[in-house]
């Protein structure tokens, strides 16, 4: 039995502490907004939040994840969706959709971490793969989430 | 067919589904997902169905069946714009769902054409979608010229209502559908035309996406059904191979295995979690009989197919006499290119879930033609078509692999031996590759000649390709004619007087398909790219060589000179940076651009900006369009700069994105999209046609610098140091 954290909500799940976080997210809480792209950490599509931080779920053991907060797509918005997922609808960022939440997960830390990324921070943060090509999208959603992270921060 | 079984599979609760009046399906029992508008099969049942393509609910809620897959392109909003345009309904009341593939069956084929690709989905659906949104206005105003007894030409629509001004009375559609759908028409409205549009032509977001940023959307790979099992499925690594032997002792000791069944070319591990399946199947260690291709290696396949180039081959295309015209030239030169096999690499690996019920099936996944799929499984289960249900979700990328319907056939198979418990078969990153289709392998030599004033006079080109078509459709290929592996060859545009264009037909163990953008991926790139080089040999600037050699295509003059121009062609560069040029015409439109690419001396390649010019005729959406020549331009760059699938031991090298290197955001250049529209009634492709010019418009602009002609791709396989 694990105790997993995801979204403010602890589950007890009854499955191989070598299961991967990913499946254990898919297929036993029914969170498949996580997605499977390639399974050794070369894509992306399966990236959540780990103690905060952006974290490749397809290659991380669920026993490593217990104790620690987890925060999913599903779990990134609070009462009003987060900065980037309004640039992103804004922006009409993604296409097919299948990498986005692991995108999104990146650019949330981004942006949720510097209030102003430049060209070259986005770049470096951003490595996950897109098929579809929706890099020049994500860029300027990347910079006008960060204006309205900002905007929010003054208001408040 | 053998299986070998843990335990004893019980008999699990059962997915209970009815078909909705609707063309969607309801299932009674819940999936994942709680609100059911991001389920795109889901049918909408509170709204009256004024036709197969529509239904209208009572708060005016427009809900638009889409006969085309949503894979990216944008079809889940540009199918629906077809329609609103002519209904004058509310945008903002609008919804999409999948129009359903068993109700096409049933209903003598009412969605028309339901497979995606060939960048043809507004090109060949426009028409009758704009037809199905007119006859849905004039029913409903003629409900309201009942009602309010006047005449139906003194009524007006807008926004979802309809008003008589006269009396300044209007009703809202949500009140008038159920009246509507009770109303024929004597004759069909007239459908408007460019000019007259209120909807088509404005830049409008993508009714998809919200449920694309929140992880809500459905795709194939996240549909869970009470009950269900999972399979992880591999096949033998070479083509025409078949299992020898295969122990399951192993992974029947996996927790959760519950069997292992061994499938045509392949075999499959059944457990209760996909990790379990996973782990089942990476325990075992199965005896391949690799069969007679064990040794093809596509070093071979492509020395065999350039040396095929040395003989004439079937003429595709003839003008004059170019093999005269080349012997009497003052001038001749001279080249041979090359592309190779390539994978996909859509974003989600293939999937399918399947339940067999006693008198229906039904099957969840994402694909670009669900017919074909309602069709393999009537075939392999042996069940009349009516009864099968193909639900169609979201597609984590198409591209082309997502047309073939052979990981639908293999989950089906499996499905069969699991008798009526439903299971979801998913395929690994690398299972997925190895089991899939490829980009043809390409070769291609071009000869062109000048008269003594450096004017081309002749252009002979010799290509050796795969015909797709000749594995499903072999009629279609007359005389060892494919017309999709010399498209972009046999209707080259330049005005040479005298050109031949000649073909040999190749086959090899390889599988192909279909990739995005077909035979102009390659034959865009070395036509393109041979024509600098013919520019080079007369002595003239890229641009101005080819603009002396359109005159006859005006649209293409437009198009070239409007990235030329944006792209301020020929403006001074870094040292080190240059621009390069190229145009080619595919599914009916034309695109053009200018890639500004640097290469430092040490020989790294970098694509800085793309400046693209477009004629799609006409537009349905232009946002979705700036999109889709973004997607294509980094799509065609990723296959430019690294894309190979390498066949060794007949089996494929790069399996995962470890060994198949993909455009990210930090190589991704800055896209620029321009419309050189051409109008009146021409409705080009979009989903393809801006992949094509950015591989010799890269390769052109690296001449430039360093001087290397790329006649072979991917580029990343030269040696670019420089100065
Ligand atoms: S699925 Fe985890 S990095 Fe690709
Ligand atoms: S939106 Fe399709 S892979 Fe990124």
């Amino acid at each position: 039995m694990i105790t997993l954290t995801v979204n403010g909500k602890t589950h007890t799940i009854d499955v191989e502490p070598d299961t991967p976080l990913l499946w254990v997210l898919r297929d036993h809480l029914d969170l498949t907004g996580t997605k499977f792209g390639c399974g050794i950490a070369q894509c992306g599509a399966c990236t959540v939040h780990l103690g905060g931080r952006p974290l490749r779920s397809c290659v991380t053991p669920v026993s490593a994840a217990a104790g620690q907060a987890i925060t999913t797509i599903e779990g990134l918005a609070g009462d009003t969706l987060h900065a980037v997922q309004q640039a992103w609808i804004e922006h009409d960022v993604p296409q097919c959709g299948y990498c986005q939440s692991g995108q999104l997960m990146v650019a949330a830390h981004l942006v949720d971490n510097n209030a102003n990324p430049s060209d070259a921070d986005i770049d470096k943060a951003m490595i996950n793969i897109c098929r579809c090509g929706t890099y020049p999208r994500m860029r300027s959603a990347l910079h006008r989430a960060a204006a309205l992270a900002r905007d929010a921060m003054a208001d408040a | 067919m053998k299986t070998h079984e843990a335990l004893p599979l019980s008999r699990r609760a059962f997915v209970k589904s009815t078909v909705a009046a609707s063309g969607g399906l309801m299932l009674t029992l819940a999936l994942p997902r709680a609100d059911a508008a991001l389920n795109p099969w889901t049918g909408d049942a509170a709204g009256t169905e004024i036709s197969a393509w529509l239904t209208i609910d009572p708060n005016s809620q427009v809900t638009i069946r889409v006969a085309q897959s949503e894979m990216g392109e944008g079809v889940f909003t540009a199918m629906p714009m077809l329609v609103a345009e002519e209904l004058d309904c509310d945008w903002s009341q609008v919804k999409a769902e999948y129009a359903s593939a068993n109700r096409s069956v049933r209903e003598n084929g009412v969605y028309r054409r339901m497979g995606t690709g060939g960048s043809g989905a507004v090109r060949r659906s426009r028409e009758y979608l704009q037809q199905a949104g007119a006859s849905a206005r004039e029913r409903l105003k003629a409900a309201a010229a009942a009602r309010w007894d006047v005449d139906v030409n003194t009524l007006r629509t807008d926004k979802g209502r309809v008003f008589h001004d006269a009396s300044g009375r209007s009703a809202a559609y949500g009140v008038l559908a159920a009246e509507a759908a009770a109303i024929t028409l004597a004759e069909e409205p007239a459908i408007r035309k460019a000019g007259e549009f209120k909807l088509l032509g404005t830049p409008l977001n993508r009714l998809d996406v919200p449920s694309k940023v929140d992880g809500s959307a459905t795709f194939g790979i996240d549909v869970k059904v009470p009950g269900m099992v999972y399979a992880a499925y591999d096949a033998c690594p070479v083509w025409g191979g078949a299992l020898a032997s295969l122990d399951p002792a192993p992974a029947l000791a996996v927790k959760g295995v519950k069997q292992v069944i061994e499938v045509e070319d392949g075999f499959a591990v059944i457990a209760d979690s996909y990790w379990q399946a996973r782990k089942g199947l990476d325990a075992l260690a199965p005896n391949w009989d690799l069969g007679e291709h064990a040794n093809a290696s596509s070093d071979a396949m492509r020395a065999e197919f350039k040396t095929d180039l040395d003989r004439r081959g079937v003429v595709a295309h003839e003008e004059g006499d170019a093999y005269a015209n080349l012997e009497s030239a003052e001038t001749v030169i001279e080249a041979d290119y090359d592309a190779p096999y390539l994978a996909h690499l859509a974003m989600e690996p293939v999937n399918c879930t399947v339940a067999i019920a006693e008198d229906r099936v039904d099957v969840w996944t994402g694909t670009q033609n669900p017919e074909s799929i309602l069709g393999a499984a009537a075939e392999i289960l042996g069940r009349a078509p009516e009864t099968i249900h193909v639900h169609n979700c979201f597609l984590g990328g198409g591209f082309g692999r997502r047309s073939m319907p052979d990981f639908a056939r293999r989950a089906l198979a499996i499905a069969k031996a699991l008798g009526p418990t439903p299971v979801k078969v998913l395929w690994s990153r690398e299972a997925d590759t190895r089991t899939g289709h490829f980009r043809p392998l390409a070769a291609l030599r071009f000869k062109a000649g000048f008269d003594a004033s450096g004017k081309p006079v002749a252009l002979l080109n010799r290509s050796a390709t795969h015909s797709i078509l000749a594995g499903f459709r072999p009629e279609v290929v007359q005389n060892g004619l494919d017309g999709s592996s010399t498209e972009g060859l046999e209707n080259q545009p330049y005005d040479i007087a005298h050109v031949s264009i000649e073909h040999h037909l190749k086959r090899t163990p390889v599988p192909v398909w279909f990739w995005r953008s077909v035979g102009s991926s390659q034959n865009g790139f070395a036509l393109e790219a041979f024509i600098d080089e013919m520019a080079e040999a007369a002595g003239q600037d890229p641009l101005a060589f080819r603009q002396g050699l359109l005159h006859k295509h005006p649209a293409m003059l437009n198009t070239l000179n409007m990235a030329a121009e944006k792209a301020s062609w020929g403006r001074p560069m870094a040292p080190g940076t240059a621009q390069g040029i190229a145009i080619h015409e595919s599914f009916g439109s034309i695109c053009a651009q200018v890639a500004e690419v640097a290469v430092t001396r040490s020989g790294e390649v970098r694509v800085e900006r793309v400046v693209t010019a477009i004629d799609c005729g006409n537009t349905v959406n232009p946002r979705t369009i700036a999109e889709q020549v973004e997607s294509s331009v980094i799509y065609g760059l990723s296959a430019a700069l690294w894309g190979r699938s390498d066949i060794e031991n007949g089996q494929v090298v790069q399996q995962n994105f470890d060994r198949n290197r993909v455009v990210k955001m930090a190589e991704a250049p800055a896209i620029e999209t321009h419309f050189s529209l051409s109008g009146g009634e021409h409705w080009g492709g979009i989903g393809e046609p801006a992949l094509p010019p950015t591989a010799p418009a890269v390769v052109n602009a690296i001449y430039r610098i360093t001087g290397r002609r790329i006649r072979a791709l991917p580029i990343a396989q030269h040696d670019l140091r420089w100065g």
